[in-house]
């Protein structure tokens, strides 16, 4: 009997100390890389840093603009392509398709999940890549000519650019959006779909108007969960963004996200005072941004899983 | 009438669309890197590591990747177990309650799962200068934890919470301690789904690289010890990538597929696992 | 001629019958009440005649229900315009995620009429006839979420109405009401019937003999007896209907 009460003791100190640990992980990854990201907010103004657009480490000048424009770009298009198409996929799993087609689709999603970033990275070399350069982009420069962002800077594209990196990252993040946007409308009460059926809506306007409505919160945040997914997204992009450090003017030009840029630099930055710093502040300005994004999206998915549960 | 009809008619088209158009995309991206990669698979790319001159395009292999690559998934699957499990534990009513701490933990979990893992890998590569290492298995391995943690914890989490009050408390009346009532009964009756989530961590922790990207290094030979470097899949696609020798770049390829049929297979078993349900399960 | 007709309905789920074969007329402008049971099928048949069957995943139907002569089952059937005609009244009432008077104006809307001041009217008229305008004149533009659930039902008959229905399906409409409002919603019934015909599913033995004209009961997905009121609660003929209706089965 002692022992069995020992046992019980033991095993919950040993269950709230693991768990209080989890809890101080948040705190002291962002601990570790304001820590050291201070030498050189330090040294600069955060305005120069953020603001300044020059990029020479050697010269002690730390510009992010063009990383941080990039990376906006980058995952602003591919939430663009992503968006319509996820909430209409979702809306059709979770309103029209019948349970034999769910159970072929879903597992498909999370298959798409789990494939590996490089994967879909090196997926965009071989077939994005070429498309874009080879038909796309002389496609847009011919027919798109009047609009801004059609013609890249240099007259040409080189396919290594900002729509195949928003094509490949949309790929990506479409997992995360269906699969949360599927289940907060499931959650949408059956009688009240059933209400507005009732009185001869059709489904689409009972979508429109009531599962969408009743949904809205949770719709939102699938969203913002897939952007700032999209937004920290590293090796799928950097094969295949094109790494030049400007702010991209076209959907056509190459574009340099921040998690790029920590990837190809860390390895020679300690050799170069300051680097290290700056590049942990890259770290850090993603973290935050991520951080804060996520809380949101969560605070709202707490007020529609409270509305559902009505 | 006719107009929403119409209206109907033209949403639910569009709305097959984009399945069809998301169905598609993976269905694209399988075939063609099959298509790509099975052209340079050979016995010896999986067999060997690579021999001198290997990256102009000589021989060898990319066994040092795949081994490296399960070596590291492995260990952060053991490391990141041993966390999430106690935390989907604590995570239910049983222990939890109502209390603040219950939710300060789930709100933890729900950011770092958010959290880019090229984070986790700058903030590894830190704890690694901190303390005097460089890039290593163990490095690689403490990286990697932090990435599979949330998605392991949400998992199991959910597994467990399946498990219905009623059952436990069938226990509890029967004068079973909490510890007692886990280890007989959430254990056994959320088991398929523990490892299912397990399972589904392992597949994101082998295919992730932006974390062990400056934490394992990349190296030719298999790794002696835990301090020594390591290369990995994902890496041994993007280096190989880089090089302008079309042989090489082939073998970025084939290492793709090779990747590729890895994470299918986690996923493939992980599902059967998740169906099959534990021969003592009540349902 | 009868106004629903329901010819040899069969409703199978995974190959299980819930309802075989039931054949019989539903009066006109009476309140038919369904009575048997639970799971004996009543749910299920009120269902069918609006079609929301069509929304339970492997439910096989076949058989006819014919309204004004017209097989609703058939494929080709538009829903559309029989759901107009056919209200519902659900167990839960379930007020839709907008305003109050846009809950009641939601129907009519979808049908075509966009006029402001008739559709004021509208309003007016059909929260009167399920009174609770004197409570929701004041504040007909908040979410009618915030109705208590007793006014929620009313406004959810109200939103039925609205949409000018000949049948009213009603599906244990007072079960999760206190007993005030539950009495409401009774007394709007016996009115409702002068001008529509009202379906009415109810496990309360008591309420069936207040309200109804007209009763059908279920034992196991079985039709059993069905006819006047008065006949069928003083004299039923079959065992079962005897059984129920002194308590020995439930």
């Amino acid at each position: 009997m002692r022992l069995r009460i020992l046992t019980e003791r033991l095993t919950t100190g040993w269950i709230v100390a693991i768990s209080v640990t989890v809890m101080l992980l948040t705190a002291v990854v962002a601990a570790a890389l304001v820590h050291r990201s201070l030498p050189i907010v330090e040294g600069h103004s955060l305005g120069a840093l953020l603001g300044g657009s020059e990029w020479r480490p050697l010269e002690g000048k730390f510009g992010f603009r063009p990383f941080i424009v990039g990376t906006v770009w980058v995952t602003v298009l591919a939430m663009a392509l992503a968006v319509p198409v996820c909430l209409l996929a979702a809306i059709y799993l979770a309103e029209y398709a019948r349970d034999a087609t769910r159970a072929i689709v879903r597992p498909l999603l999370d298959v798409l999940a789990g494939i590996p970033s490089v994967v879909h990275g090196l997926f965009g070399v071989l077939l994005l890549v070429p498309l874009v350069s080879d038909h796309l982009a002389p496609w847009a420069a011919r027919h798109l000519a009047c609009l801004p962002g059609a013609t890249p800077q240099q007259g040409y594209s080189t396919g290594y650019c900002l729509l195949t990196g928003a094509i490949v990252l949309a790929m990506m993040v479409a997992p995360v959006i269906i699969s949360i946007a599927d289940e907060v409308l499931r959650g949408v009460p059956v009688a009240m779909r059933e209400a507005s059926l009732a009185v001869g809506a059709t489904r689409w306007e009972t979508v429109k108007h009531v599962s969408v409505r009743f949904a809205a919160p949770g719709l939102v945040a699938s969203v913002v969960l897939g952007f700032s997914r999209a937004f920290g997204e590293t090796m799928a992009v950097l094969m295949v963004v094109g790494n030049v450090a400007m702010s991209p003017k076209s959907l056509f030009d190459p574009a340099y996200p921040l998690p790029a840029l920590i990837a190809n630099n860390y390895g020679e930055m300690m050799s170069i005072p300051l680097y290290d710093s700056a590049l942990l502040l890259a770290a850090l300005i993603l973290m935050v941004t991520v951080l804060a994004f996520n809380l949101l999206a969560q605070g709202v998915l707490v007020v529609a899983r409270r509305r559902a549960a009505q | 009438m006719r107009r929403r009809a119409v209206e109907e008619g033209f949403f639910r088209a569009l709305m097959v669309l984009a399945v069809a158009l998301v169905v598609v995309g993976l269905l694209l991206i399988m075939a063609i890197i099959t298509a790509k990669g099975v052209g340079s698979l050979s016995w010896e790319m999986i067999t060997q590591a690579p021999q001198g001159g290997y990256y102009l395009g000589k021989s060898g292999g990319v066994l040092n990747a795949i081994l490296g690559s399960l070596a590291l998934a492995v260990g952060a699957t053991a490391l990141a177990s041993i966390f999430a499990f106690p935390v989907c534990l604590y995570l239910q009513q049983d222990y939890a309650g109502q209390s603040r701490l219950a939710s300060f933990v789930r709100t933890s979990l729900d950011l770092l799962w958010g959290i880019p893992s090229i984070v986790y890998g700058a903030f590894g590569f830190t704890v690694l200068l901190y303390l005097g290492m460089r890039a290593s298995l163990l490095g690689g391995m403490i990286a990697l934890t932090l990435v599979e943690l949330p998605i392991m914890a949400r998992a199991m989490e959910e597994a467990v919470r399946m498990v219905s009050q009623d059952l436990k408390e069938a226990s509890y009346a029967m004068g079973g301690t909490r510890w007692e009532t886990m280890r007989k009964i959430v254990l056994r009756q959320a088991l398929p789904g523990i490892l299912t989530a397990v399972l589904l961590a392992f597949g994101r922790g082998i295919g992730d690289a932006a974390s062990v990207l400056f934490t394992a290094g990349y190296t030719d030979s298999l790794p002696r010890t835990l301090l020594d470097p390591v290369a990995s899949l994902p890496l041994a696609v993007f280096f190989q990538l880089g090089t302008p020798f079309p042989e090489v770049q082939g073998r970025a390829h084939a290492s793709a597929f090779i990747l590729l049929v890895i994470v299918l297979i986690i996923s493939v078993v992980s599902r059967m696992m998740g169906a099959k349900v534990s021969k003592y399960s009540v349902r | 001629m009868p106004h629903i007709s329901v010819r040899n309905l069969t409703v199978a789920y995974d190959g299980q019958a819930i309802l075989s074969d039931v054949s019989m007329d539903i009066p006109d402008r009476q309140i038919t009440a369904v009575v048997g049971p639970s799971g004996c099928g009543k749910t299920t048949f009120l269902r069918c005649m609006n079609r929301l069957i069509d929304m339970t995943n492997g439910a096989r139907v076949t058989g006819q229900v014919l309204i004004d002569g017209e097989d609703i089952l058939a494929p080709d059937a538009d829903l559309i315009s029989l759901r107009k005609k056919m209200g519902l009244l659900s167990q839960k009432p379930q007020a839709l995620p907008m305003s109050i008077y846009d809950n009641v104006a939601y129907g009519p809307r979808l049908h075509g009429l966009r006029d402001r001041k008739q559709l004021d009217a509208l309003v007016e008229r059909y929260l009167r006839m399920s009174s609770i305008w004197e409570e929701v004149k004041d504040r007909l533009h908040t979410p009618a979420s915030r109705l208590s659930v007793g006014q929620q039902q009313r406004l959810c008959l109200s939103r039925g109405l609205a949409v000018e229905p000949e049948v009213l399906l009603c599906d244990e409409p007072t079960a999760s009401l206190d007993p005030v409002s539950a009495q409401r919603i009774e007394q709007r019934f016996t009115e409702l019937k002068q001008d529509y015909s009202i379906v009415l599913v109810t496990h309360i033995l008591r309420q069936a003999r207040r309200l109804a004209d007209y009763i059908v009961f279920f034992y196991m997905g079985e039709l059993v007896e069905h006819g006047p009121a008065d006949q069928l609660l003083n004299d039923p003929r079959d065992d079962r209907t005897k059984a129920y209706l002194s308590g020995t089965i439930s």
